[in-house]
């Protein structure tokens, strides 16, 4: 993948919140049509790296760009229009409306006229979704949240996809539904997509390259199938159970 | 909680027995209650010494109005309620073919109710007898609908909590009146003008408090309204101070007729009818249905549309929005704006029905009931907010013709001061058996059928 400009690169990125430094110099590529994965330990700053790309905070200090354009200060709603979409960590789906007006509040105003079609893609994706189309969000179980958050998030046709620790809290058959579903989205429509995951396992299977974080900083880097092998990382993130 | 640990209680022993066991103590404990309050009054006698009156009559009928109240609700209404809960099933989902008439054409038959109510009035009550009514009710409690159904958008929809919404009441207000006597401009172009200037207001209020949310951004407004009062009551050059306004021009018909006894186009001499008041009154109550259906119009067809969607998403979740490419900032001005240019449409009607306004008539007690309306309407629901406004505003319409209770309670009680306390009972009421307010859940703008679950808007997270 040498020589290709990445469509994101975060360059020694650090984030603040008031005078804490979350963020400590983070580099992290993303190169079009490749599934990357970020791991680390809870309060490791994976987090924040996914809110500092959307612009919220912005990095006080590095360079992100997206598809050639420097967007470290734009304001969050611009970076959302170059078609960044996220899930956010809690999934943030809006628990009064209903699905559907979920999945519209995805959609953005420059392709309303492939809403319909734009929907049936979620609904192949997630049949579950489509069965709750009426529900309202806040009554949806937490797997169904996640497809809903992701749905969403796919909505806006996206041309890089942020995922923030969508198995968080979910049962494995769903946690491997949601996977497979990435997975299948990736090689048919080529999404690229950078995930961030406390369930280093599996994201590390599914991703085709990997980062891992400490402490506000990224300590190490490769393919997905080197770092599951890396005695460092099973120690770490793997041995006493997949989570 | 407390409807809890009866239940358990009352469960074991029979309904009447517990019933009468529960109106004694009930009585009793009003008794001792309003043994000082209302059996004994301390007044001077014409010799100026301080004697004790007493009001064991009026005593009685308090106490045995609470015995039996009690009686009734521990023996019917709370077995009513139980026996409700247990048919409820956790998720009821309702199909939209199974709704009665009725209640499929209940908008269709408000509207053709409110829209006949003059009609009704007068042909019962007379020409000279509807002024009451039609005034006293029907304008008074539209204006009222109106102006919880633009602060709705604020607060309900975009769930910004604005405790300064009688400011924008104001702007209208003081626009036509200002504007309507110094340049004789009338209503009809002024109407418009008054509901730019509020807007205007409106952005000017939410540009400081974009970045505030829930109590601190309360604060703000509150004390925009304030200042917005203070203005009008020191500006005397211009406003006449606490003095007021007078002799605000009425409304034409589009110039076409008008409602001044004296002027050539006078709407009985056009018609070639007789003299009345009446006219006036029912052109207004005319006026105001149609800017308060406007009103509920304008905010339907915003609900479907981006804008509308993204004042609930906002109200639900600030950070979503953003990074789902919603201007928060543009959002919110838009509420702010739309919200406080329906004020000022109200105001501008307010002014040109009373003829004199004076900055009394725009204390933050007005921007409480406004708030208070729409939060026991249900947040965001236009039929309850309706409702609410019937009920409180009518309400103390109402109390104004008790005038029986004087025969309860002395020739001394004066039903209209106790308006206040209506106001904390329906709070109480509803707070109790409808937390989220009379009509509390929310219609999604599309539906095919809809499901409702009992603590759905409860749950952030499900569990999965
Ligand atoms: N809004 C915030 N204000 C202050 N500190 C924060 C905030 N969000 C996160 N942090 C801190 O930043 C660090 C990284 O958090 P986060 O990015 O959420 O970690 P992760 O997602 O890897 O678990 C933590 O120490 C956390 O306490
Ligand atoms: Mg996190």
């Amino acid at each position: 993948m040498t020589g290709q400009t990445p469509l994101l690169a975060v360059e020694k990125v650090e984030t603040f919140y008031g005078n804490i430094r979350a963020l400590n110099g983070v580099d992290v590529s993303v190169n079009q049509g490749e599934i990357v994965a970020l791991i680390g330990a809870n309060g490791a700053g994976k987090s924040t790296l996914m809110m500092t790309i959307c612009g919220a905070p912005h990095a006080r200090a590095g360079r992100i760009t997206f598809d050639g354009t420097d967007i470290t200060a734009m304001p969050t709603h611009e970076i959302a229009r170059l078609r960044i979409a996220q899930s956010p960590e809690g999934r943030r789906i809006f628990p009064r409306m209903s699905v559907r007006e979920n999945l519209q509040m995805g959609a953005s105003l420059d392709n309303m006229q492939y809403f319909d079609q734009d929907v049936e893609k979620v609904f192949a994706l997630f049949p579950r979704l489509k069965e709750r189309i009426d529900q309202r969000g806040g009554t949806l179980s937490g797997g169904e949240q996640q497809m809903l958050s992701i749905g969403r998030a796919l909505m806006a046709r996206p041309k890089l996809l942020l995922l923030d620790e969508p198995s968080l809290g979910l049962a494995p058959l769903i946690v491997k539904q949601i996977f497979d579903a990435i997975r299948e989205l990736n090689r048919t429509e080529g999404l690229t997509v950078f995930l961030v995951e406390q369930n280093a396992f599996g994201a590390l299977k599914l991703a085709h390259r990997g980062y891992v974080m400490v402490n506000g900083a990224v300590t190490m880097s490769g393919s997905g199938r080197d770092l599951l092998a890396n005695p460092e990382v099973r120690a770490a993130y793997l041995e006493g159970g997949r989570h | 909680m407390t409807a809890i640990s009866d239940n358990t209680a009352r469960s074991t022993s029979s309904p009447y027995g517990e019933a009468i066991r529960q109106a004694l103590y009930a009585a009793l404990l009003s008794a001792g209650l309003f043994f000082f309050f209302i059996g004994l009054e301390s007044t001077q006698d014409i010799s100026n010494r301080l004697i004790l009156r007493s009001h064991w009559g009026v005593l009685a009928t308090v106490v045995a109005l609470v015995a039996i109240g009690r009686f009734l609700f521990i023996a019917f209404v709370l077995p009513a309620v139980d026996r409700r809960r247990a048919n409820r099933g956790p998720i009821a989902v309702v199909a939209e073919k199974d709704q009665s008439f009725l209640r499929r054409h209940r908008f269709k038959i408000m509207i053709a109710l409110l829209v006949l109510y003059p009609v009704i009035i007068v042909s019962t009550v007379g020409m000279q007898g509807s002024l009451k009514w039609v005034n006293n009710f029907g304008v008074q409690v539209l204006i009222y609908v109106m102006l919880a159904w633009g602060l709705n958008i604020v607060v309900g929809l975009a769930g910004l909590l604005d405790l300064g919404y009688v400011a924008f009441y104001a702007v209208g207000a003081y626009a036509y009146a200002l504007l309507g006597t110094h340049f004789g401009l009338s209503f009809w172009i002024l109407l418009p003008a008054a509901g730019i200037m509020a807007a205007f207001w409106g952005v000017l209020l939410g540009f400081p408090v974009l970045r505030l949310r829930g109590d601190y951004l309360a604060i703000v407004t509150l004390a925009f309204g304030e200042i917005i009062r203070l203005v009008l009551i020191n500006w005397r050059d211009v406003t006449k101070g606490s003095a007021g306004i007078s002799g605000i021009p009425k409304i034409t018909f589009f110039g076409w007729f008008d409602f001044n006894v004296s002027s050539p186009n006078y709407i009985g001499k056009v018609f070639d009818i007789p003299t009345s008041g009446a006219y006036y009154t029912i052109f207004l109550y005319y006026l105001i249905l149609a800017l308060a259906l406007l009103t509920a119009f304008v905010t339907i067809r915003l609900r479907r549309l981006p804008v509308g969607r993204a004042w609930e998403a906002l109200r639900e979740d600030e950070i979503a929005c953003r990074s789902l490419g919603i201007n928060t900032t543009n959002t919110k001005l838009t509420a702010f704006a739309i919200g406080a240019m329906f004020g000022g449409f109200a105001g501008a009607f307010f002014a040109a029905r009373q003829g004199f306004i004076n900055p009394e008539s725009f204390v933050f007690l007005q921007s409480a009931i406004i708030l208070a309306i729409v939060v026991l309407g249900g947040m965001g629901s236009l039929s309850g907010i309706a409702i609410a406004a019937l009920v409180m505003i009518g309400g103390m319409e109402i109390l104004r013709e008790m005038q029986f209770l004087k025969l309860v309670f002395g020739q001394n009680f004066t039903p209209e001061l106790y308006r206040m306390l209506l106001f904390g009972i329906a709070m109480v009421v509803v707070m109790v058996w409808k937390p989220r307010g009379f009509v509390g859940s929310r219609e999604p703008t599309a539906y095919l059928k809809e499901a409702r679950a009992v603590s759905s808007t409860f749950t952030k997270e499900g569990h999965g």
